[in-house]
C-alpha cells in the first residue's frame, strides 16, 4: 500500500511541477503547502482525527488532477435555484467556468477567479491577508495538497455594509474523464462590515465514474455582517469527498451554516468556526443521509475564544443498508470567554441493523459563567409513532419514510431558500423510494 | 358492525381482557366504562391492532370480516378509527400533509378519487370546522407543541376527515377543560351518522353528559360486569366503581 501511495502522490506531484507560475506570494504559498503536503501525506487511522475514516482506498487509487478548460457534458444551467438564476457561478472540475456562469444579480459584489484575483492588485491584498489563514495546511495534508493545486477556484467578496438580497451559488460540477479525475476546489468569501448574503454551495457530479473532490471553503464574517451558507453534498455514490469549511466571525457578526451529505461512497467534512470577537452568533446544523456502502464523517469544532458568543448546533444523520457515519463535534470555550452560549445536538436514525453510527460530542470548558450543553442520539423508528400512522391508513413502508422525512425535516426546514427545501425534500423522500405525491 | 366474542387478551403474557363479548350496530353509541386497569384501553388498542397487545382467545368480526386478521393500516383504510388518549407527535411533518396523505391512502384503497394538495386544503378547511381549528394547525407539525385540548381536537379533526365507520375513542375527555371537552364532543356528535358507530371508551361520566351512548358496558377485570342504557352511567357516577368491582362487600355491608 505504501507504495501505491507514493505512486498517486507523484501524480499530485506531477501536477504540481506542471502549474503555471503566478505572483511571488502565491508560489510562496503552494510551495510551502506542496512541502507540508509531502510531509503529511494523506491523513491515516492511526491520527486520532481519522480513527473511524480510513482513506487507504482513496491513496491507492490513482487520480489525476484535472486541467482547466476541459469540456463538460450536459446543461449545468440546470443546477441553478430559481433564486440564484442571475448569480450562480458555476466550477467544473475546480476551475471557475466564467463562460458557464451568469453573476448579472451580483452588483455592487466581487465574484470572480480566486487564482486570478490573487494577481489582481484590486484583491491582492485581502486574499494574501485571508487565504490559508482558517484552513491552515500544516497541520492538514489534505488541506496542504488543495492549497498547493491553486490554480483557479471562487472568490466572494462581499464590500462593507452591502446587503445582498440575490443568493449566490457555486455549483461545483465534478466530471471524470479518463486524464483527470481529482478536483480541487476552493473557495474563499469575504463579509466585510456589516454586510449580509447567503452563499450555497452545491457539489454535484455529470458522471458516475470515480472521482476525488478535495475542497477547501473560506469564510470571514466581519464586524456586524451576517451570512448564511448551505453546503449541498450530493457528489456520485463512486466519489471520494473530503473538504473543510473554516470561518472566523468579527464582534456581533452572525454566521449560520448548514450542510447536506447526502453523496460520495466516501465523504469527510471538517467544518470549524473561531469566534475570536464578542457578540458573534453561529448555528452549525447539518444532515447526513447514507445508504449501502456508503460512508459519511463530519469534523466540526466551535472555537469560543470571546465572551458573550453563541453557537446552537444540530446535526442529524439518517443511516440505511451497510451505511456507516461519524460526527465529531468539539466545542471549546476558552479561558475569559464569559457569558458563551453553546449547544450541540447530534442524532441518528439507523433505519437498518446494518448501518453504524459513531458520535462523540466533546465539550472543553476553560470558563466558568457558560451555558453549555451537549447530547447524542441514536435511535430507530419508534414503533409508537409508526403504530399512531398505521391507524390513520397509511402503510408500515409508507409510515416509516413520512417518519425519517420529519426527522430530516427538522434540519431542512431551517434552510431559507423554499426552492432548496422542496428539492431536498424530494431528495431524501426519492432516497427512501417514496413520493409524497403519491 | 361489529361483533366481539370471547376476548382474551393481554400484553407481556399477562392476561388483560378475560372474555369479552359485545356487539355493536350501525348508528350506535356504546360506551365502555371501568376502572383503571379494568382493561378499557387495551380492548381499545386490541381494535386498532397495537402490536403489543397479544389475542389468545375468541375473535373479532368487523364487517363480517376477521379483524384480528387485519393490519392495523388495513383496518383503518377499511373504516376502523382510534382516537389516542396520548396522540402521538410527528416532528416535521405537517398536519395538512400528513391528513392528505392517509386521505389519498384510505381513497386509494377505496378505488375513490384522491386529491392534490390543493383540492384536499378546501376539504380540510371544511372539516376543520367540526373542531374549531384555525387554519395555522394545518401548516404545524402534527400534534407537536400542541396543548393537550389541541391533540384532541387533532383526534376528531382526522376523524372528521377520514369518516371512519367505527371510531375508537379513547379516553378523549382525558385532560381537557369543560371548554375543550365541549368542543370535542360537539365535533363526535356532528360526525356521528345512521351509518357509523362509536365506541367512547371513558373513566368519568362526564363526557357523556355530551355524547349520549346508546348501551354503557361498565368492565371489571377484563370482563363486562354490568350493561345497561345511559342511566347506568349516572348511577355509576352516584356509586363509584366499587359498586361493582365488590359488589359482595356492598352487599354485606347492606345486610348489617
Amino acid at each position: 500500500m505504501v507504495t501505491e501511495l507514493v505512486k498517486s502522490e507523484n501524480n499530485y506531484q506531477a501536477a504540481f511541477r506542471a502549474l503555471a507560475p503566478t505572483v511571488a506570494w502565491l508560489e510562496l504559498v503552494r510551495g510551502s503547502a506542496m512541502d507540508r503536503f509531502e510531509q503529511l501525506g494523506f491523513p491515516s487511522v492511526t491520527d486520532e482525527e481519522w480513527k473511524y475514516t480510513n482513506l487507504a482506498s482513496l491513496a491507492k487509487e490513482s487520480f489525476v488532477p484535472a486541467t482547466a478548460n476541459e469540456e463538460i457534458s450536459g446543461d449545468v444551467k440546470r443546477h441553478a435555484y430559481p433564486e440564484t438564476a442571475t448569480a450562480h457561478l458555476v466550477v467544473v472540475n475546480g476551475f471557475l467556468r466564467e463562460d458557464l456562469s451568469v453573476t448579472t444579480g451580483l452588483e455592487n459584489v466581487v465574484a470572480v477567479d480566486l487564482f486570478n484575483a490573487g494577481a489582481d492588485a484590486r484583491y491582492n491584498k485581502i486574499i494574501r491577508k485571508y487565504l490559508a489563514r482558517n484552513a491552515g495546511y500544516h497541520n492538514n495534508g489534505l488541506t496542504a495538497l488543495n492549497t498547493a493545486l491553486l490554480q483557479s477556484g471562487v472568490f466572494i467578496w462581499i464590500p462593507k455594509n452591502v446587503e445582498l438580497e440575490t443568493p449566490i451559488q457555486i455549483t461545483f460540477v465534478a466530471d471524470p474523464s479518463a486524464q483527470s479525475s481529482a478536483n480541487f476546489p476552493r473557495v474563499l468569501v469575504v463579509a466585510e462590515e456589516n454586510s449580509s448574503a447567503t452563499v450555497i454551495e452545491n457539489f454535484v457530479s455529470n458522471d458516475g465514474k470515480p472521482y476525488f473532490t478535495n475542497a477547501v471553503t473560506e469564510v470571514v464574517v466581519k464586524d456586524g455582517a451576517r451570512l448564511d451558507h448551505y453546503r449541498l453534498q450530493r457528489e456520485s455514490h463512486n466519489a471520494f469527498h473530503v473538504s473543510t469549511t473554516s470561518a472566523e466571525l468579527g464582534r456581533a457578526s452572525r454566521y449560520d451554516t448548514t450542510s447536506i451529505n447526502l453523496g460520495a461512497q466516501l465523504a469527510r467534512h471538517d467544518v470549524s468556526v473561531v469566534m475570536d470577537h464578542e457578540g458573534a452568533e453561529t448555528s452549525v446544523d447539518g444532515l447526513y443521509m447514507v445508504g449501502a456502502d456508503q460512508h459519511t464523517d463530519t469534523h466540526s469544532v466551535i472555537d469560543h475564544k470571546q465572551p458573550h458568543c453563541n453557537s446552537h448546533q444540530l446535526y442529524k444523520g439518517i443511516l440505511d443498508g451497510n451505511g456507516r457515519a461519524v460526527f465529531n463535534g468539539k466545542i471549546f470555550v476558552r479561558e475569559g470567554a464569559q457569558k458563551t452560549d453553546a449547544m450541540q445536538t447530534n442524532k441518528n436514525l439507523l433505519l437498518s441493523n446494518k448501518a453504524r453510527v459513531d458520535t462523540k460530542p466533546q465539550l472543553e470548558i476553560f470558563a466558568d459563567d457558560v451555558k453549555c450543553a451537549h447530547g447524542a442520539a441514536v435511535g430507530q423508528i419508534d414503533p409508537e409513532e409508526l403504530f399512531y400512522l398505521e391507524t390513520r391508513g397509511i402503510t408500515p413502508e409508507l409510515g416509516r419514510s413520512l417518519l425519517t422525512y420529519g426527522f430530516a425535516e427538522e434540519v431542512i426546514g431551517k434552510i431559507k431558500l423554499a426552492s432548496i427545501r422542496s428539492e431536498l425534500d424530494e431528495v431524501v423522500l426519492r432516497q427512501l423510494h417514496t413520493s409524497l405525491e403519491a | 358492525m361489529l361483533e366481539i366474542r370471547n376476548l382474551h387478551a393481554g400484553i407481556d403474557g399477562k392476561e388483560i381482557l378475560k372474555g369479552i363479548n359485545l356487539t355493536i350496530n350501525k348508528g350506535e353509541i356504546h360506551a365502555i366504562m371501568g376502572p383503571n386497569g379494568s382493561g378499557k384501553s387495551t380492548l381499545a388498542k386490541v381494535l386498532a391492532g397495537h402490536p403489543q397487545y397479544e389475542v389468545t382467545q375468541g375473535e373479532i368480526l368487523y364487517e363480517g370480516r376477521n379483524l384480528l386478521e387485519m393490519a392495523p393500516d388495513e383496518r383503518a383504510r377499511e373504516g376502523v378509527f382510534m382516537a389516542f388518549q396520548y396522540p402521538i407527535e410527528v416532528p416535521g411533518v405537517s398536519n395538512a400533509q400528513f391528513l392528505r396523505l392517509a386521505y389519498n391512502e384510505k381513497q386509494k384503497h377505496l378505488g375513490e378519487e384522491e386529491l392534490d394538495p390543493l383540492e384536499f386544503k378546501d376539504l380540510l378547511k371544511e372539516r376543520a370546522k367540526v373542531v374549531e381549528m384555525q387554519a395555522s394547525f394545518m401548516t404545524r407539525s402534527v400534534n407537536e407543541g400542541f396543548s393537550g385540548g389541541e391533540k384532541k381536537r387533532n383526534e376528531i379533526l382526522q376523524m372528521a376527515v377520514l369518516e371512519p365507520k367505527l371510531a375508537v375513542l379513547d379516553e378523549t375527555d382525558s385532560g381537557l377543560d369543560i371548554d375543550a371537552l365541549r368542543v370535542v364532543a360537539n365535533g363526535v356528535n356532528q360526525l356521528h351518522t345512521p351509518n357509523n358507530a362509536m365506541i367512547v371508551v371513558t373513566h368519568y361520566q362526564r363526557l357523556l353528559n355530551y355524547i349520549v351512548p346508546d348501551f354503557v358496558h361498565v368492565l371489571a377485570d377484563g370482563r363486562i360486569a354490568r350493561e345497561g342504557g345511559k342511566e347506568l352511567a349516572l348511577e355509576l357516577e352516584a356509586k363509584g366503581y366499587d359498586w361493582i368491582t365488590a359488589p359482595e362487600q356492598q352487599g354485606a355491608q347492606a345486610a348489617k
